[in-house]
């Protein structure tokens, strides 16, 4: 008992009996479809023809020499079908849905991206589909809602607690409790219970498999640094996971300050949270002397979560990879950066780790190179941060 | 210590739930007492927690309203204690495992025991993860109520060989909250756990009305009911005392005439 799942502490299967039968069977079916050829092969091939992958590595050059160090390289997950990393989850988890007889497709959405993700999938795949996001999201994110919608998925604002992603979550969550056999639950980040956590990284590691090729056929070496920002933590972990053997690599993950991680207005939990229990798993929360968990703030949507992923808090434990906060100030001046320098606007979660970057690279010698992964593309955010910025533009 | 098992020998038992702290601490103190008088064989209080993933609209509001109002577990502890003397059916805490580990969960069980609760249910610890508690609650003599679902069916067995104090049975799928019927066959449920244990077994989620307190009690050895009681408290404030009372009062007679 209680061996389940684990990243040493971290992990588990912490939920109702109502939902355990349901995370048990897919735990088995995913076990048996992951080494299955023909899902290996469906799977590839949704990959490659539907979500464009593999996804590019562009060579920074501007910002390397502006920066004047490493050279500088993006991984171009905005450049996936969607717009983000978070179809390759869903391409897998809903493909294995369908594989175990599931008609209806349920999920949680902060910025919208798994949301839309999500619905383009059930779109293709022929799924229902609905979505569940914290209301303020969808004021904040409302191009994404009407974009869902479009796709025919139902969306679902949630008003309960700070109305952000992690209600949305405890909202998928009661709504999966509520309907088992015919639904399933499309959880968009390397958190939650058992298998979600394994299963999530194992659908988005290509990310780092693809990292890896594509810096040995363009410096003919592994890169010195890997950097990714983190929410829940799924582009980062995988973007990390086929570097953590590599042990020359430094992984970085970067968390959305807010405010300033000193300041209540943060959602940056290694920096400032604490081991809890909670969404299915014991990993670091935000949360107060009490186990409540802390109402979070982030400019990003899809960062504004008070828990990370176990196998990243596993990570930052053994020291493999290291964790930094980005504010917001920080994360806008990159993404208006990037979008001057390179051309590329990245989403206001993905300019965190452009942020970092922007910190580290002048650090290091210009024979060193750094990875930084573009989870997402900017449009989404543009309107938002024209506010941010005093500009009152409409989405 | 009062034991949980006493709440099931009289006859079948009814289970009254509300939420510690809501709307403040001394109306739940009156409460408890009250149901107490009202007959209630064995009373649940909730501690408020920020993101109750098992709750309906009805109690994640009442834990809103709770935290907001400045209940803290500490707080609650103090008022159980201040109260104990003057209470003789078993009092259990029904939280979330955040709430218990944060505090230390050696911690929470040890202050448990020193005012008089005398089991826990944490919905989000299943019968796979109850390791994290179970050697605790042992040391300090807390029953750390097991529960079943209408999915549970192969866990069944499993699950009622080691639960103690009462099994809990959730009626229906879903979350916490008022139902029109329930639709579950609560019997075979029963009857899988009663394959290999004869452990008292406790209906809830759904139940509002006396038919139905009395229908599941027919089936089991006890219901019980939370959202509308909470519901109660939510209309009346701090008036709520006697209309809880009355109300709890009804639901034990229908349930010991099952």
């Amino acid at each position: 008992m209680g061996t389940t799942g684990r990243f040493g502490p971290y992990g588990g299967q912490y939920i109702t009996e109502t939902l355990m039968n349901a995370v048990m069977e897919l735990d088995k079916a995913y076990e048996k479809y992951k080494g299955d050829p023909e899902f290996i092969s469906e799977l590839k091939a949704l990959y490659r023809d539907y979500a464009g992958r593999p996804s590019l590595l562009t060579y920074a050059e501007k910002m390397t020499a502006d920066l004047g160090g490493a050279k500088i390289y993006l991984k171009r997950e905005d450049l996936n079908h969607t717009g983000s990393h978070k179809i390759n989850n869903c391409l897998g988890q809903i493909l294995l849905a369908q594989k175990m007889g599931k008609t209806r497709i349920i999920a949680e959405t902060g910025a919208g991206q798994h949301g839309v993700a999500t619905a383009t999938v059930c779109a293709l795949l022929g799924m229902e589909c609905e979505i569940f996001m914290g209301r303020l999201d969808t004021e904040r994110q409302a191009l994404n809602v009407y974009r869902m919608e479009l796709l025919g998925a139902k969306v679902h604002p949630v008003t309960t607690g700070t109305e952000t992603l992690k209600d949305a979550v405890n909202e998928a969550m009661r709504e999966w409790t509520s309907r088992i056999d015919d639904t399933h639950y499309c959880l968009g980040s390397v958190m939650g219970p058992h298998p979600f956590p394994m299963m999530v990284r194992d659908f988005q590691k290509i990310i780092g498999e693809e990292i890896k090729e594509q810096m040995m056929a363009a410096e003919g070496k592994l890169p010195d640094a890997v950097i990714a920002c983190v929410g829940g933590g799924s582009n980062a972990m995988g973007a990390f996971y086929d570097f953590i053997e590599d042990r020359s690599v430094r992984l970085i993950g970067c968390e959305a300050a807010g405010e300033g991680a000193e300041t209540p207005r943060t959602a940056a939990t290694i920096a400032t949270g604490r081991l809890g229990i909670f969404h299915g798993m014991k990993s670091l929360f935000c949360q107060d002397e009490f186990g409540q968990i802390a109402p979070v703030y982030s400019i990003s949507a899809g960062l504004d979560y008070p828990g990370i992923g176990p196998e990243h808090a596993e990570l930052y434990r053994t020291g493999r990879a290291e964790y930094v906060p980005v504010t917001d100030e920080e994360a806008v001046q990159a993404f208006e950066y990037l979008s001057r320098t390179e051309g590329i606007i990245p989403a206001i979660e993905s300019a965190h780790a452009v942020a970092y970057a922007m910190k580290l690279a002048p650090t290091l010698g210009k024979d060193r190179t750094v990875v930084i992964n573009i989870s997402g593309r900017g449009d989404k955010d543009v309107a938002a941060i024209a506010r941010y910025r005093g500009r009152d533009i409409h989405d | 210590m009062i034991k949980i098992e006493e709440a099931f020998r009289n006859g079948k038992a009814f289970i009254p739930f509300i939420t510690g702290g809501d709307p403040d601490l001394d109306t739940t103190r009156e409460l408890l007492l009250a149901m107490q008088d009202a007959g209630a064989s064995l009373i649940e209080i909730g501690v408020p927690f920020s993101d109750p993933i098992a709750e309906g609209p009805v109690i994640q509001e009442a834990d809103n309203r709770a935290l907001s109002g400045g209940c803290t577990t500490d707080g609650l502890f103090d008022m159980v204690k201040g109260v104990r003397d003057r209470i003789r059916v078993p009092l259990v805490f029904m939280t979330y495992v955040n709430p218990i580990f944060s505090y230390g969960s050696d911690r929470f069980m040890e202050r448990c025991e020193e005012c008089g609760i005398c089991g826990v249910i944490v919905p989000d610890v299943p019968f796979e993860e109850k390791d994290e508690l179970s050697d605790i609650c042992r040391a300090h003599g807390i029953g750390l109520i097991s529960m079943i679902a209408p999915t549970s069916r192969n866990r069944i067995h499993a699950i009622a060989k080691e639960a103690e104090g009462f099994l809990y049975c959730v009626s229906s799928l879903g979350v916490t909250g008022v139902r029109r019927e329930i639709t579950t066959d609560v019997g075979e449920m029963i009857r899988l756990v009663r394959e290999v244990s004869d452990i008292p077994c406790a209906v809830g989620f759904g139940i509002s009305t006396p038919e139905q307190a009395g229908q599941m009690a027919k089936v089991s050895d006890g219901a019980i009911v939370g959202s509308a009681i909470v519901k109660i408290v939510a209309q009346y404030g701090k008036d709520c005392v006697p209309h809880v009372k009355d109300y709890v009062r009804r639901m034990c007679e229908a349930v010991a005439q099952a």
